[in-house]
């Protein structure tokens, strides 16, 4: 079943706004995503009527903002078949759920010599954690490498897991849109005896998730990229994992008791939650979830399949050889990002001209430097599709493009 | 919204499709400076070579060669500089990039007295970057990188600006 994207479009305002009279083409939803008016709504209710502290007071009030917040929590547990709430941790963001992972598992855990295995695809989240963890600890860093149309190349995955006792790594890129074979890299790093760890942030908003069939150990993502708002993210891991591992930042709520001489840290999650945690945030995510399963993840899935699909062949097709699109061409294993380069144009003016025409992507690095490298480029154009994404946004994407054309007289 | 014609004017696409002074010099005795832009992974490797460089402010810039790869903006900027600079002295290159700097509306640059009535010339192309706020930083790249760049050959305390 295919989903009403014109309906669906309907229920987010900004796709209403206009500049300079034109309606705007958003194409950045892998950089962060656009809000539904029920997140929007959920969140302004709950600021005017529910509004208090939660975990500290005992009256009425601060009850029900309590109850709202862990009801936030059962939901992010339900979206990705996690076992218990009690496992999932609120953060700032999937940033900060790596932090967590890297300076909390990981100072309790590494050493001298100790081997990190992430890949070349990687997000700076899932790389300068664990080097500033290299630096501290000695540890090393190997890396998977790609095969030429931006897949891992798996070949040697036994000899470079060989020793390690993490192996970190993106369930989607953000910029080739590659999704690996997450559980199958799970079981080889728990056949090396190393901890599996899970970037989502880009592979939750737009698949039906399932931590437990990927037997992954811990997962991180973040809200703002899955119409949730900015400010909140998530960490879920298996609770023996988490109640091992020591806190990350230290302060009220993350503490059972403290005296002068010292501290006992709370169960999980509350010992990874220290001071006041997004709260409001939080009752937006709840939403953000509602509305994305009453669509169905299955289905936004199948539909940005379809239009990546249609994005690849139309630009393909339009401009050959002066576009070349990094990545898989396969969209079973593909989600919807787009990046590309386009004839000799610097991304910069690529945006720029796209911007002319109100269609927003990104330029630049799209912190994944070490990528770049390897693909040979400075920088890419990206262009990344979500659930209100139309042909039609595609076909203005295909339209400024060839706009570039005039204006750099080829 | 400002038109697309008031940032790629034709002299800016003309360096930017045929970029003047690119390439190396030796370094020694060139020195060799880069700069980069976090935001947009931009490089520059620029080559200052200097006459006389004990002479400070009044040495003169015979040589500078581009490197790097970047937008039209920031490209275009370099080959202009480029073409701009050399003959100059140190201290008038400094003044120009004070002036520069300026017509940018970059907050902080002290002009100094005659530093409004230096010809701009073909740089006066550039000013319509302004209008595009974003861009600014890769119009200013490669004056910061000379800026650095001439402080090295001349080792004198910074310019302003
Ligand atoms: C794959 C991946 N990992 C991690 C992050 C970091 O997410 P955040 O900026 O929300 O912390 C991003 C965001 O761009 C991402 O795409």
């Amino acid at each position: 079943m295919s989903i009403d994207v014109a309906t669906i479009r309907k229920e987010f305002p900004i796709l209403d706004r206009e500049i300079d009279g034109a309606p705007l083409v958003y194409l950045d939803s892998g950089n962060t995503s656009q809000k539904p008016r029920a997140v929007i709504d959920a969140m302004s209710t709950f600021l005017e009527q529910s509004y208090a502290p939660i975990n500290r007071s005992s009256y009425r009030l601060a009850g029900e903002a309590t109850d709202a917040y862990e009801g936030a929590r059962t939901a992010v547990a339900r979206l990705i078949n996690a076992p218990s709430a009690d496992e999932v941790v609120f953060t700032k963001n999937a940033t900060e759920s790596m932090n967590l992972i890297a300076q909390a598992w990981g100072r309790a855990n590494l050493s001298a010599g100790d081997v990190v295995l992430l890949t070349e695809m990687e997000h700076h989240a899932n790389i300068v954690p664990w080097q500033m963890l290299a630096t501290e600890r000695g540890v090393d860093i190997r890396y998977v490498p790609l095969t030429p149309d931006g897949q891992l190349d798996l070949t040697n995955l036994g000899q470079l897991l060989d020793g390690a006792k993490v192996f970190s790594f993106t369930a989607m890129s953000n910029v080739l849109g590659t999704i690996p074979p997450t559980a199958q890299l799970c079981r080889a790093a728990h056949d090396a005896g190393a901890l599996a760890v899970v970037d989502a942030c880009q592979y939750v908003p737009h698949n039906a998730a399932d931590v437990q069939a990927w037997d992954a150990d811990l997962v991180a993502f973040s809200s703002h990229k899955m119409c949730g708002p900015s400010g909140i993210g998530m960490l879920w891991g298996r609770a023996e994992i988490l109640d091992a591992m020591p806190p990350f930042l230290g302060g009220g709520n993350m503490i059972d008791t403290v005296s002068l001489d010292g501290f006992t840290t709370a169960p999980v999650p509350a010992k990874f939650e220290a001071g006041t945690p997004p709260i409001a945030e939080a009752i937006g995510l709840h939403a953000a979830i509602n509305f994305l399963e009453g669509i169905g993840l299955a289905e936004i899935r199948r539909h940005e399949m379809d239009l990546t699909r249609y994005a690849l062949d139309a630009l393909n097709d339009r401009f050959a050889d002066d576009i070349t699109i990094f990545g898989p061409d396969n969209v079973e294993i593909r989600g919807g990002v787009l990046s590309f380069t386009f004839r000799d144009l610097h991304p910069h003016d690529v945006s720029q001209v796209l911007d002319e025409r109100n269609v927003c992507v990104r330029a630049g690095h799209h912190c994944a430097k070490p990528l770049m490298k390897t693909l040979g480029v400075v920088a890419t154009t990206r262009a990344s599709l979500y659930l209100y994404n139309d042909e039609a946004d595609v076909d203005a994407l295909v339209e400024g493009l060839a706009g570039a054309t005039d204006i750099f007289g080829f | 919204m400002p038109g697309l014609e008031d940032l790629y004017r034709e002299i800016i696409l003309d360096h930017y499709r045929t970029p003047r002074n690119r390439g190396e010099l030796d370094s020694p005795p060139a020195i060799e400076t880069n700069g980069h832009n976090p935001l947009c992974g931009d490089e520059i490797t620029l080559f200052l070579l200097v006459d006389d460089a004990s002479k400070g402010d009044a040495a003169t810039v015979s040589d500078v060669k581009i490197g790097g790869q970047g937008c039209s903006i920031s490209q275009s900027s370099a080959s202009m500089m480029s073409q701009a600079v050399i003959g100059k002295t140190a201290g008038e290159a400094r003044a120009l990039i004070r002036r520069f700097k300026s017509l940018m509306s970059i907050e902080g640059i002290e002009l100094q007295p005659g530093d409004d009535d230096i010809a701009l010339g073909d740089l006066e192309a550039l000013q319509g970057v302004v209008k595009f706020p974003v861009r600014i930083k890769c119009a200013v790249l490669s004056w910061n990188t000379l800026a650095d760049a001439l402080d090295r050959a001349t080792s004198e305390p910074p310019a302003s600006g």
